[in-house]
């Protein structure tokens, strides 16, 4: 049964915590060397099972093996001494302290500051993922923050490699950068386990892939042979509906954007640089950008949280640029930001008091301002029902959901208030497929109904999905919007890095 | 009273001690991400438990000795309410202050009006002899030389050890640190306990140095100051000695001045300490703007899942 080269064998792995059992006898093996998927849903017990291996949590039952020895680590120093490094979906890195500390902080014993400067340079050169150990981690950008994190588990030679979510914030270039670096340690001999709701990623890269659902192993493939759609549907046990767009009749223009500039706010906030787009009546304008590079202040700008010149904002032909949200949403623009807790709904409040926040206007659920919380919760339990929020009911704290859950519902209350504009930053970020799905499809429906969408994500098989036209923002500034129809891959690369893809072809 | 610089700086480092050794104590405390405003409390308990230590035992010595276990049994209690119970650490902060207030009235009742044994200068050999320089800064007792020494240490800690390094890491990002297998608790319970016990020196230094006897209240705000100062001074050892020094300093000489019946509003000059201090350390931490606080200040860090 054991053969020879297996790295990592976990044998009936449980784990329960109250009310909910994340891991229920899960077994699979990682071979020596071999890149090898965690795939499931929000919620299927990856990440416990990541943990688990981690050292971070401590299994009820069933055992590990680790290239023949019994391995359970107690935490995660004795993880990382048996040659298991991770690399975290929220990157564990402390902003206040250079490269150099973060990475010693990662480190058993590390080294004097002088060698392990110089190692730091070495295997960030070998592996293509130039670094300098003076910075401040604070100062990077996303991508070389993951350096920060894959450089420190590179130091301690691993047999073994957690990946939680890597690419989530990278551009393709640097996901291709990644990938090259991957499976340059898989053929040096180190295995990989790689987590992702990408599957397109996976099917790129991955040997093997185990597939989990509400904490069993419902099955396992080869990823290279198995189409994404045939492995989003072994984790959701369902058929998946990917939305079909119809490229229907697109009315006048309705909202359009023109000459706006704006200073960044704070020292670490992006200006804003002569922007100027246009949308149609059901038409989904998609705006791309790599995380950072000016869309919360554009989506700021377009809710109407940031007041700008009357003249640079325009709906249905008359200013706007200086009203607010609450005065936009009377006259049918309305928006839903990227950040769930916090921005989109107030965590400690119910769905219904969240609903009431933003459809209290147009729903008319506060006449002559006393609240009327029959209408209140009945508009709740629509979005809910509508959406398909899982959720004991309206009564339900926000920051209770799971996070594909809330965001349903905060996507979901906005679309249903029959919205002539809406804007989404990040409709679907960090949820899984089935939610995924179900939100871009609503999306499209809103479109169909004559509604104009812009949708700024980082996810561009989103936006290659659902856009009708598609631009991106760089550095602030934005590239001229394109049919989504014909665009490649490359050509959104390069408009994410600011530049014009037809241009280039020309020069 | 003649008032030249002479006469100033050995006031002056004597009277900034007690603020010194608090504050640089509650520096170590926020770096680890704990925000403990019982500064105060802890100073005045140390005041009082090391000034009946010093009576009952007749040292000096076994009395700083007290200050300092006085001052980390009330960092105990804030430590177990705030890491163990998840409690506020604001609130649990002030009701610590109010706590060592009332607790040192109550031990103090029989001490009021005793004076402590008296704590020996320390002059260095050599370096005293000194002209100007030697009667300024070289004939001090021993507090005021480790209290230095603490400055000197907590910086190297902090700058470059790998515990120091550890601790910073918590203080800025508890998660992470957590996620990497820091025990996040025990570090802060330790660097508490340190602040405790350094705020309890500093209560002691006032009872048995500087007054020196026991009075309620005595510490009369110099908690706050202490607390304010590692503000002002952006978390770093060096500018809170200068901030320490510079507040001492003008305490020093504002009364000097008021003795020497200068024509100015004695109320204007009672409130020019607090002035200048706040200007100079405002100025200073412009300045180095990259320091700023540790990222997981006054969170309470629960290790779920």
């Amino acid at each position: 049964m054991n053969s020879t080269d297996d790295l990592l064998v976990i044998d009936g792995v449980t784990k329960a915590y109250p009310g909910v059992v994340a891991n229920s006898d899960v077994s699979f093996r990682i071979r020596k060397g071999e890149v090898h998927a965690l795939l499931g849903e929000n919620g299927a017990g990856k990440s416990t099972l990541v943990k688990t291996i981690y050292g971070l949590v401590t299994p009820d039952a069933g055992t590990m093996t680790l290239d023949g020895q019994a391995y359970a680590p107690a935490e995660p120093s004795a993880a990382r001494q048996a040659g298991v490094a991770m690399v975290f979906q929220h990157f564990s890195l402390f902003d206040a302290l250079s490269v150099a500390e973060n990475i010693a902080l990662g480190m058993e014993t590390p080294p004097k500051r002088r060698v392990l400067a110089r190692q730091i340079r070495e295997v960030s050169e070998a592996y293509g993922l130039p670094l300098s150990p003076n910075r401040r981690v604070g100062d990077l950008s996303a991508g070389e923050r993951q350096r920060v994190e894959i450089v420190r588990c590179l130091l301690q030679n691993p047999r073994l490699l957690i990946m939680d979510e890597p690419t989530s914030v990278l551009t393709p270039q640097e996901v291709e950068i990644l990938f090259r670096t991957l499976r340059q340690l898989s053929a040096e001999g180190t295995a990989i386990l790689y987590i992702s709701h990408k599957l397109d990623e996976i099917r790129a890269l991955c040997d093997t892939a185990t597939i989990l659902r509400h904490g069993k192993v419902v099955g396992d493939c080869v990823p290279r042979d198995t189409s994404a759609r045939d492995m989003a549907e072994m984790m959701v046990a369902a058929k998946l509906d990917t939305p079909v767009k119809h490229p229907g009749t697109r009315g006048e223009e309705v909202f359009a954007v023109d000459g706006l500039s704006l200073p960044a706010a704070s020292q670490f906030g992006t200006a804003l640089k002569d922007i100027a787009f246009s949308v149609r009546k059901g038409e989904i304008l998609g705006i791309g950008g790599v995380a950072g590079n000016g869309q919360d202040e554009l989506f700021a700008v377009l809710s109407g949280e940031t007041r700008t010149a009357p003249g640079s904002v325009a709906f249905q032909g008359a200013p706007v640029g200086r009203l607010g949200p609450h005065e936009r949403r009377a006259i049918g623009i309305l928006s839903a930001p990227e950040e769930r807790l916090g921005h989109a709904a107030a965590p400690d409040m119910s769905l219904a008091d969240n609903a009431l926040m933003t459809a209290a206007l147009r729903m008319k659920l506060a006449p002559g301002g006393w609240i009327d919380w029959k209408g209140v919760r009945a508009y709740a339990e629509k979005v809910i029902k509508g959406f398909d929020v899982r959720t004991p009911g309206a009564h339900t704290a926000a920051g209770a959901l799971s996070g594909g859950n809330l965001q349903k519902f905060v996507v979901g209350r906005e679309v249903m208030q029959d919205p002539a504009l809406l804007i989404v930053n990040q409709p679907t970020w960090g949820v899984d497929a089935a939610a995924a799905a179900h939100i871009r499809k609503a999306l499209i429906k809103l479109a169909e109904e004559g509604a104009a969408l812009i949708v700024i994500s980082q996810d561009l098989d989103e936006l290659m999905e659902i856009s009708d036209r598609i631009t991106a923002i760089c550095d602030g500034r934005m590239v001229r919007p394109r049919p989504a129809q014909g665009l490649t891959m490359n050509d959104l690369g390069l408009m994410l890095g600011g530049r014009d893809p037809e241009e280039e072809a020309v020069a | 009273m003649d008032i030249s610089l002479i006469n100033l700086v050995p006031l002056l480092m004597a009277a900034s001690t007690p603020i010194l050794l608090a504050g640089l104590g509650e520096l170590v405390v926020e770096k680890s991400g704990v925000l403990n405003l019982g500064v105060e409390g802890m100073m005045i308990v140390g005041a009082i438990t090391g000034f009946m230590a010093a009576v009952a035992t007749g040292s000096p010595t076994l009395g700083f000795l007290g200050g300092a276990l006085g001052g980390a049994a009330m960092a105990l209690i804030f430590g177990l309410l705030t890491q163990g119970l998840m409690s506020n650490q604001v609130a649990t902060g002030l009701a610590l202050t109010l706590f060592g207030l009332g607790l040192s009235a109550l031990l103090g009742q029989g001490f009021v009006g005793l004076k402590p044994p008296a704590t020996p200068k320390l002059p260095v050999p050599g370096l005293s002899e000194l002209p100007v320089i030697g009667p300024m800064l070289f004939r001090h007792d021993l507090m005021v030389y480790l209290s230095l020494a603490a400055v000197a240490a907590v910086w190297a800690f902090l700058r470059y050890s790998r515990p120091g390094l550890i601790l910073r890491a918590v203080g800025e990002n508890h998660a992470a640190a957590h996620a990497l297998g820091y025990k996040v608790t025990r570090i802060r319970i330790y660097a508490i306990l340190f602040g405790g016990a350094m705020a309890g020196l500093g209560g002691a230094y006032l009872s048995l140095v500087r007054v020196p006897q026991w009075t309620e209240g005595m510490t009369a705000g110099a908690g706050w100051i202490a607390l304010a100062l590692v503000v002002f001074a952006a978390w770093r050892p060096v500018p809170l000695l200068v901030g320490a020094y510079l507040f001492g300093g003008i305490t020093v000489l504002q009364l000097n001045m008021q003795a020497a019946g200068v024509n100015v509003p004695v109320e204007l000059l009672s409130m020019s300490p607090y002035v200048v201090t706040i200007l100079v350390l405002v100025a200073m931490s412009a300045a180095g703007a990259a320091a700023g606080a540790p990222g997981s200040l006054g969170r309470a860090f629960h290790a779920s899942r």
